[in-house]
This record gives structure tokens, sequence and C-alpha cells, in this order.
């Protein structure tokens, strides 16, 4: 038996026997030819990588044993993009969501990861905005941050049909934030690899902010906002964003990222950054859509005194799984680290946070902060906080601290005894919870989005 | 001028395994100010949050009436509609949560569209309320006493009363963390406030000082949860000099 049961396990980790997401379908997809000579090394390692299970821990607590690869195939470029960026224009709803904003600098649309719409109102000299294949060094842009070997980076590496940049030039200052917007169609069983690399040289200041949205649903719902789910189940589909971030020595970065997605979606993202010396990047996340929609966070800080202000927001109803994984990651002396996660589950949503702060060898002084707070508003509700130190250095200052509970039985008896009746009590507390972390997004612009966006689930979610 | 009273009769009560209140009874009319002193641990918080609902809390014996309706059947934020305040010793942090926000649903009428005032210029009132206690208006932007100090919280609960106007209220230890500059502006504020709109006051307090401010017509001395002695502001006098030991 019990050589049975671990021939079972070897089986479980054997490599995949894939039929859709092949080398060849990768050798398939066009672009410059350093970019599909990495495709197709990517998607070689891939088919011969075991899969992850829920026994490795960074899956613990995950759907993953759940999701069927075969099930999904990479989205047809064709159909999606014109070809040279003239693809369809963007619908109304998606410009009213982007021009709510504000002033922007730039504009990329991306359309089931291929680049549809490029504009950019800064100079070149300051701002490029594109595909990773227009610039000169592109290839060594791709994968400078991302490390591979986590989260399906390698199936993006495989299949990511336009990896588009916002490449910052050394000392420019980019005044208002440039918006990069990811459009999921929708079409049934189609995997959709959007990658994004945004690179600030030295002593520059940004801001980005980075929505990956399916169409017709969440904030490009008609009317916008709604997050009603339709009556009938939307198809499935496999969604798998990376983004990568590299903050150049000096440097400043803003970042926010949204993510509205349906509730029929396999979401798996992954964010990277890396923080040069004195560099800063603030950073605020919002998911608010997914069946299970994961979000690996990485954040290595690199140089010297460098900054890392992480934040989340998200909430979590229906069925829904919201899985978040973060790394801080100190490799450099006096460098800070602050993450504040907070988010709510409904019905029988799930949440998961599992956090590292990893302070290396040599980065004396530094100073780590992760906080995770959880509301479970309903009694299906459920949520898991795995907050992890691992230090190797002894001068440091690291704290860390979760949160898993109702609404505050103390502040629901506040309300309701200056006679607030005891549902919009829990709802006010609910919505206090979030602008509490709201009041915290970066971009000045993006904070009444996230702050009406996590509201109005809040409202449909209570109601 | 209302007239009404919020009566308190033979109130047995305390948390699980420990009766606190022994049999307590006092009457409080509208327009009227009650002192309710007493050493520590005689009950009067307990009170104070029995009267108010707090989960924790239970009943076991007697009436509390307000205006005849029985508030003890009612669940908080209903023992609040019918007009009681409790301005609280330790006021709670609500994170995100705006001062107007929650006074706006304080207000509402439930059910939705039902009869009810409507609501004047909230915020208008607020700093007007502000200014006469001598809080910072900016502070009324804060989330509910966050950032608050223990002063400016009590402050900030007496501008919830002001603006809420209940019939009855029962201000638990408002005296504590604040300076005499600010008691007298509170006491006024609540004295005022019998004349105003016959507001009915239950001030429970350790200390006299208070009563020096906002001038009781009764003062009772409670004692091991019940009420031992009951007089006129000589009352407050004799026990600030002689201490509570005579009602033990």
């Amino acid at each position: 038996m019990v050589a049975e049961a671990r021939l079972a396990g070897l089986l479980a980790r054997e490599a995949p026997v894939l039929t859709t997401f092949t080398p060849d379908a990768a050798a398939g997809l066009p672009g410059a030819p350093w970019l599909r000579a990495r495709r197709a090394a990517a998607a070689e390692m891939f088919t011969g990588a075991p899969v992850p299970t829920a026994k490795d821990e960074v899956w613990r607590y995950s759907r993953i044993d759940e999701l069927d690869l075969g099930r999904f195939a990479p989205a047809r470029v064709v159909a999606a993009a014109g070809g040279d960026g003239s693809g369809p224009s963007p619908s109304d709803r998606l410009h009213a969501l982007v021009d709510a904003l504000g002033p922007r600098a730039g504009l990329v649309v991306t359309i089931d990861g291929v680049l549809a719409t490029v504009a950019s109102s800064v100079d070149d000299a300051d701002l490029v905005l594109g595909r990773t294949t227009d610039l000169p060094d592109g290839g060594e842009v791709l994968g400078s941050v991302a490390d591979a070997g986590h989260d399906f980076v390698l199936l993006n590496d495989a299949f990511a049909p336009d990896p588009v940049v916002v490449d910052v030039a050394a000392g420019a200052t980019v005044g208002l934030p440039v918006v990069v917007v990811h459009v999921v169609t929708g079409r049934p069983g189609s995997a959709v690899f959007p990658r994004t690399a945004l690179r600030l040289g030295p002593g520059s200041r940004a801001g980005v902010v980075e929505l990956v949205l399916a169409a017709d649903h969440g904030l490009l719902a008609t009317p916008p906002g709604g997050a009603v789910p339709s009556a009938a189940r939307p198809p499935e589909q496999l969604v798998v964003p990376v983004t990568e971030v590299a903050v150049g020595e000096g440097s400043t970065l803003e970042y926010v990222s949204v993510q509205s997605l349906t509730g029929a979606t396999w979401q798996l993202a992954y964010q990277a950054s890396t923080i040069g010396t004195r560099a800063s990047l603030s950073s605020f996340a919002v998911a608010l859509g997914g069946g299970y929609a994961r979000l690996r966070t990485d954040s290595a800080l690199t140089g010297d005194g460098g900054t890392s202000r992480l934040r989340a927001a998200y909430l979590g109803s229906d069925h829904q799984m919201l899985d978040f994984r973060t790394l801080q990651d100190h490799r450099a002396p006096r460098t800070v680290s602050d993450l504040l996660f907070m988010g709510a589950v409904a019905d029988t949503a799930h949440a998961v946070y599992s956090g590292l702060i990893r302070v290396r060898k040599g980065a004396v002084k530094a100073d780590a902060v992760q906080t995770n707070h959880n509301l479970v508003l309903d009694e299906g509700a459920h949520a898991d906080s795995v907050p992890n130190l691992d230090i190797e250095e002894n001068d440091v200052r690291c704290s860390h601290g979760s949160t898993v509970g109702p609404v505050d039985e103390d502040q629901r008896y506040y309300l309701e005894s200056r006679g607030v009746e005891p549902s919009r009590a829990e709802r006010l507390i609910v919505a206090g919870f979030f602008e509490s972390i709201a009041a915290q997004v970066p971009l000045a612009g993006a904070r009444p989005l996230v702050g009406r966006a996590l509201t109005e689930r809040v409202g449909v979610s209570r109601d | 001028m209302s007239t009404g009273e919020l009566c308190i009769e033979g109130l047995r009560a305390g948390i699980p395994g420990r009766e606190i209140l022994k049999g307590l009874s006092l009457t409080v009319r509208s327009g009227e100010v009650h002192a309710l002193m007493g050493p520590n641990g005689s009950g009067k918080s307990t009170l104070a949050h029995v009267l108010m609902g707090r989960p924790g809390y239970q009943i076991h014996e007697g009436a509390v009436t307000l205006d005849g309706v029985d508030l003890l059947a009612l669940p908080t934020w209903q023992r609040a509609r019918a007009g009681l305040f409790l301005a609280m010793q330790q006021p709670i942090e609500v994170p995100g949560v705006s001062l107007a926000a929650s006074l706006d649903e304080a207000r509402r009428p439930v059910p939705e569209g039902g009869a009810g005032p409507v609501p004047p210029d909230l915020d208008a009132e607020l700093r007007a309320e502000a200014a006469r206690i001598g809080l910072e208006t900016r502070l009324l932007e804060r989330p509910l006493n966050v950032d608050l100090s223990g002063g400016e919280r009590k402050r900030n609960e007496i501008v919830q009363l002001a603006a809420l106007r209940p019939r009855f209220a029962v201000l638990d230890e408002i005296d504590s963390g604040l300076d005499v500059d600010a008691l007298a502006a509170v006491g006024l504020r609540v004295q005022a406030a019998t004349t105003e709109w016959g507001l009915g006051v239950l001030a429970i307090t350790h200390f006299r000082r208070l009563l020096d401010v906002l001038r009781p017509d009764v003062v009772h001395v409670l004692s091991d949860g019940r009420v031992v002695a009951t007089g006129g502001p000589e009352l407050a006098e004799l026990v600030d000099r002689s201490g509570y030991a005579a009602y033990a």
C-alpha cells in the first residue's frame, strides 16, 4: 500500500501531457526572432517540468489540483488584433473607465494579450511605450525581474503573444500616470497571457495603473461598475498576467493594479519587482474578480536604502478563492519593506494570504513589516493567513501580524448604540475597513475608482 | 419641552456567573440631571452598558422603561431610536467610518422612506457643536475615534449627543480625560441641553468636579449594585469630604 501511495505521488508530479500548450503552438506565435526563440525555450522547459500540486508549500490551500490545463488553449492571435497596433478600438466603456482615472501620460491596451492601442503624450526621450521588441535591448528587459521558476511564469514566457513595455528614461519625470489595460474577451477555453515590463531608469519618477479586465463584466459591465453575476455561468478561461518592475537607482514608481475578471476565470498572476539603491516602489493591488485568482508578489530590495511599500485590497464572494503569496526579499543594507494586505470574504469565498519576509546575510538594518487583515462576513466563508520570517542577519527590525475574524463586536455595538440599524452598521464597518486601505492608494487619480469598486462590491455582497 | 421619564426598577443584572447590579432602582425625569456616584466596582459602568444592551451582559430581574417603552425588550439600536444615548467611558475606534456617515445612518428613517425628521445640515451642525465645546473641527473629519486623544473622544461623544438629541443620556465618566476648561465646556453644553430640548441626564462619575459644572438635581450613591443613598447636591459634597466608606 505504501509503495502504491508513493507511486501515485510520483505520477501526480510527473510532467503533464499537454496537448494545447506545446512547443509547436508556442513556435507558431509571431514576433522578432529573439522573442520566438525565447518562447520556444520556455515551452520546452514548461513541457518538461512537473505541474505543481497543492502538496507543494507554495500551493498549499490553493485550488491548483482542480486546474486542468487541457481545457484551455492559447487565445488565437489573429482574432484579437489587426496586427500593427491598429486593432479593434476599445469600447466606449473602456474609454470611460480609463478617462475616469484622470489625465494620463499614455495608454497601452492589449486585447487577449495582443497590443491594440498605444498612445503617449510624452516625448520618446523620456518615455517609451509599446512592444518589448521595439526596444533595442528588449530581450534584456524581458525576464530580467520575473523568476521563471514560479507560478506559470514559464507558461507566460512561452505564450505571451505581445509583451509590452513602459520604459522611463534615466532622470525623466513622467508627471502623469501611464495606464496599461489588458482586456480579456472571454472566449470559452481561451488562455490569455498579458505581459508587461516596467523599467525606470536611474533617478526617474513615474506612475502606472495596470488593469486586467474581463470585457462586459465587473468594471466594464453595463451599467459601469455593476458586478452582479449574470444568471448564465460565463465560459471558463485561463489568464496568466506577468508584470515585472525594475525600479532603478534613486527612482520612484507608484503602481496600482486592478483585477476585475469573471467568476469563471482562473487567474495565475505574478508581479515581481526589483528596487535599486535609494529607489522606492509604492504598489497597490486590488483583486475583485476571478473564480480562482492568485497573485504572487515578489519584491526584491537589491540596493542600499531601497523601499518597497506593498498594499492590496480584496473582496471575495460567491465561491471565489483569492490567493495571495508575497515575498519581501531584503538583499541589501538599510532596506525597508512595508506590506499591508486587507480583504474580506463573504458567502462561501475563501482567501489565502501566505507571505515571507526574507532578510539575507548582509542586509543589516533592514526594516520589514508584514500585516494581513481578513474580515470573514459569513459563516461559510473562510480565510487562511500565514505570515513567515526567514532572517539571516542580526541587526534588523521585522514584525508581522495577521487577523482573521468577523466584524468587530465592539465596533458594531458602538454604531448600534447611536441608533444605526445592525445590517447598516455592518455595511458601514466593512466599507470603513476598505476605506482605510483605499486611502493608501498611491496615485490619487486611481483612488476614486478603487474606492468605488470596493464599496460597490461590499454593497453587492451584503444585499 | 418634552416630559417623560427613564425609570429603572429593581434591576438585577451582571455577567455570566456574577451578579453586579443587585436590585437597582432610580428614575430620571426629562430636564433633570441625576448624578450616580460610587466607588470602583460598585456597578456604575455595568449599569450604563446594561441600559444600552451591550452584548455579554445578562439581566435577571427588573424593568427599564423610557416613557413607558420597555427598553430591555429592544435591541441596542432601537433603544437608541427610542431616545437613549450612552456617552461611553471608552469610545470605540471604527476605522474608515466617518462621524457624518455614522450619524446619517443613525438618523435615517427605518423602514426606508418612513416618517422621520428630515435631517438638517449635518456638517454645519457638527461644526457648531464642536466649536461650542472646544473640539477642533478638523477632528470631525477623522474616522470615528481613530487618532483622537482621550479628551477628544469624550468631546466627540458630546458632539454626537447634540446631533442626535436623545430624550435621555447616560454619561459614563465623561469627565475622565478632560482638562478643567474642556470639562467646563462639556458640562455647560449638557446643562444647556436640559433646557434646549428637555434632555434628562444620568451622569456617572467618581468625582465631584464634574458636578461643579453640571449641576445635579439629584445625587445617588451606588454601592455593591444598589442605590444606598439619594439626596440633593449636598450629598455629592458629603461624599467628596468623607468618601464612600460610610456607604459600604
